[in-house]
């Protein structure tokens, strides 16, 4: 467990886990243009992080992004969106309010500030989800070195 | 009016702050949630003058008009509600400064509250049954973990049957926003009043019972109530103040009212399903109060009971019955958060929650006695203290309505509720000193300070109960007794 799993796992993983995370980054983008969004794109990225911690171990995957580091996203992401939000009551008097020009439909930037909405939502579920899943693995570590 | 959505975003805002900057000094944190809280204590207060000149504030988020965006609604009923939720959450905040320092990790706590916070203020404010929802869970699950915060095996399984049950509640309560969504095609309350009126069906009673199981666990009204004596005895002394005190109102007897009177309307039988869960409620909540021998038990299974009377009150549905119901929940929120606040500092200072190991605390914990002493006999319903008048009115209320042997019950409640805290005085406070607490000191400052201006509540809305009814109750009674007429204030606003 300390070493992650089998060669062929960790050359998979490694191949994979970069065009998941990519991946990832085109559903939130585009998350104004077709299925998916913030939260989607979100937990796809994360995911990339979950498999890379299964097959290489958890000192590895700590070295990539470490279970402070996501705590900070998550806070960071849901205080972007909230900024945006109320930036709505700045610039136009409403909460909540499109306040950046909506640009022409189905290109990559338009739909005003949805696009920055989904950036902080994605931010948020990203680090949320794989802090939950660095949680839970130490909390099996620390429960099976007090079984030892 | 632009003020509304501040009840939401100062919250939300510096519940993630909070969470960023745990890393430095405690005092940071402090700091940051008490300004927070204090803020939110005050806001609702600026809002009573515009609001009685307006009647209703209609909040169109993002410049939507309302079926089809997202609105939030302030009138007399919210107003009320959300000076009893930021009261109370600023002093038990202030409460928690010194409270808190035994545990670990504060700043994660005080992000937890300020996010049940937030829940709460949406729940009261939010115009649509998805908000509602989504509001209510923040809320709720935030609870959970805060009643988990001592992380014991006795919390954990506290917090863990709280859990299901909540889930248990809020799947009830999804399931009927989904039949009503596809009963009418919207989810906006006033849009679904309009299109609900008049019309009957098997699946709108349905729907209604599912409201009912599902915010009556919330509420823990009588035959839902088996997860509140656990947790909120389990949960820290702030959080049980804040939880008997303010959530299961918010989300509980809050949402009832306002979806039973605004939206669906009243009618007879509701009234008496009502009257019947409630007064079960307060029968059954008292004697099994009686028996406890936990301090934060007993004060658990008094919640119930005066959440009892709080829905006779409603059920019954005259004017007096509503004003007192309304006043009971404001005095409720004073007198049990003080309460709670009071066993808190207890257990704090002797370390034990048994009452029979306490005795004669008041010569060595003066302001925690003194303070309970007022709690109680406002619980209990001594003239002039506030509990005195709002069992009046809802005592008044059942007379008026020709319910006499309700009214009786309420009376001989109102006396076994005044039997307990005279336990509670008797065993913990009076007497002679228990073995082993000679050495027993007062609480620190700030705990001392957020129950006695608990305590001044209670005295003041005892004696000047009747500028407070005119100005803060009265409104909101008239929310209710307009029933369905909501919907066009709303749409029309």
């Amino acid at each position: 467990m300390k070493n992650g799993m089998t060669l062929i796992v960790r050359v998979i993983a490694r191949f994979v886990s970069p065009m998941i995370m990519v991946f990832g980054i085109y559903i939130i983008l585009h998350g104004h243009l077709s299925p998916g969004g913030g939260f989607p794109g979100g937990v796809i990225i994360a995911s990339a992080f979950v498999l890379l911690t299964l097959s290489f171990g958890k000192e590895i995957a700590y070295q990539k992004l470490k279970e402070s580091t996501a705590s900070v996203m998550e806070s960071a992401g849901a205080l972007i969106f909230l900024i945006l939000a109320t930036l709505g009551i700045v610039f136009g008097g409403w909460f909540f309010l499109n306040f950046l020009p909506k640009g022409e439909p189905f290109r990559l930037i338009s739909a005003g500030f949805i696009p920055l909405c989904n950036i902080g939502i994605g931010l948020k579920v990203g680090g949320g989800i794989f802090a939950v899943f660095l949680t839970l693995i130490l909390f099996r570590l620390l429960e099976k070195g007090e079984g030892d | 009016m632009t003020l509304i959505p501040l009840f939401m975003v100062i919250p939300l805002g510096s519940a993630f702050i909070v969470v960023l900057l745990g890393r430095f000094k405690e005092t940071v944190s402090d700091v940051l949630a008490t300004a927070a809280t204090l803020m939110l204590a005050i806001l609702p207060f600026a809002l009573i003058i515009p609001l009685s000149q307006e009647g209703i504030f209609v909040y169109r988020m993002g410049r939507w008009i309302p079926p089809w965006g997202i609105n939030l609604v302030l009138d007399g009923l919210s107003l009320l509600m959300l000076i009893i939720i930021n009261l109370v959450a600023f002093l038990a905040i202030l409460y928690s400064v010194s409270y808190m320092k035994k545990f670990t990790a504060k700043s994660t706590y005080y992000g937890l509250f300020l996010l049940m916070l937030a829940g709460m203020n949406g729940v009261v404010l939010s115009g649509d049954f998805f908000n509602l929802f989504v509001f209510l869970e923040i809320a709720a699950i935030a609870s959970y973990a805060l009643v988990a915060f001592g992380v014991e095996a006795e919390e954990l399984e506290a917090s863990f049957k709280y859990m299901v049950m909540g889930s248990v509640a809020s799947v009830l309560i999804l399931f009927s926003i989904g039949l009503i969504y596809s009963l009418t095609g919207s989810l906006n309350m006033a849009h679904v009043g309009t299109i609900l009126q008049g019309q009957k069906g098997n699946l709108i009673s349905f729907s209604m019972i599912l409201f009912l199981a599902g915010f009556g666990l919330k509420a823990a009204i009588m035959p839902f109530h088996a997860w509140l004596p656990d947790a909120h005895p389990s949960a820290p002394a702030p959080i049980s103040a804040m939880l008997s005190g303010v959530l299961i109102k918010a989300l509980g007897v809050y949402a009832i009212l306002r979806i039973f009177f605004n939206v669906f309307g009243m009618n007879i039988q509701l009234s008496w399903i009502l009257m019947i869960l409630g007064a079960l409620s307060m029968v059954g909540g008292g004697l099994l109060a009686l028996k406890q021998n936990d301090f934060k038990r007993l004060l658990a299974y008094s919640s119930i009971s005066q959440i009892g009377l709080i829905m006779l009150g409603v059920g019954c549905g005259n004017y007096w019955g509503i004003l007192g119901a309304l006043f009971h929940l404001f005095n409720h929120a004073s007198f049990k958060a003080l309460l709670f606040l009071n066993s808190g500092a207890v257990e704090y200072s002797t370390g034990t929650r048994e009452l029979k190991k306490m005795g004669g605390l008041s010569k060595a914990m003066p302001f925690t006695g003194a303070t309970s002493a007022i709690g109680s006999l406002s619980i209990s319903g001594i003239p002039p203290l506030n509990g005195f008048w709002s069992k009046l009115f809802i005592i008044m209320g059942l007379i008026y309505a020709g319910r006499y042997v309700l009214g009786v019950i309420t009376i001989l409640v109102s006396v076994l509720t005044l039997a307990y805290y005279l336990k509670v005085q008797r065993y913990a406070f009076f007497g002679k000193l228990g073995e082993g607490l000679e050495k027993v000191k007062e609480a620190p400052p700030l705990m001392c300070a957020s129950m006695v201006a608990l305590a001044i509540i209670c005295i003041g809305a005892g004696i000047f109960f009747y500028p407070i009814m005119k100005i803060i109750l009265e409104p909101a009674v008239r929310v209710l007794q307009e029933g369905v007429g909501y919907s066009s204030l709303v749409l029309g606003g």
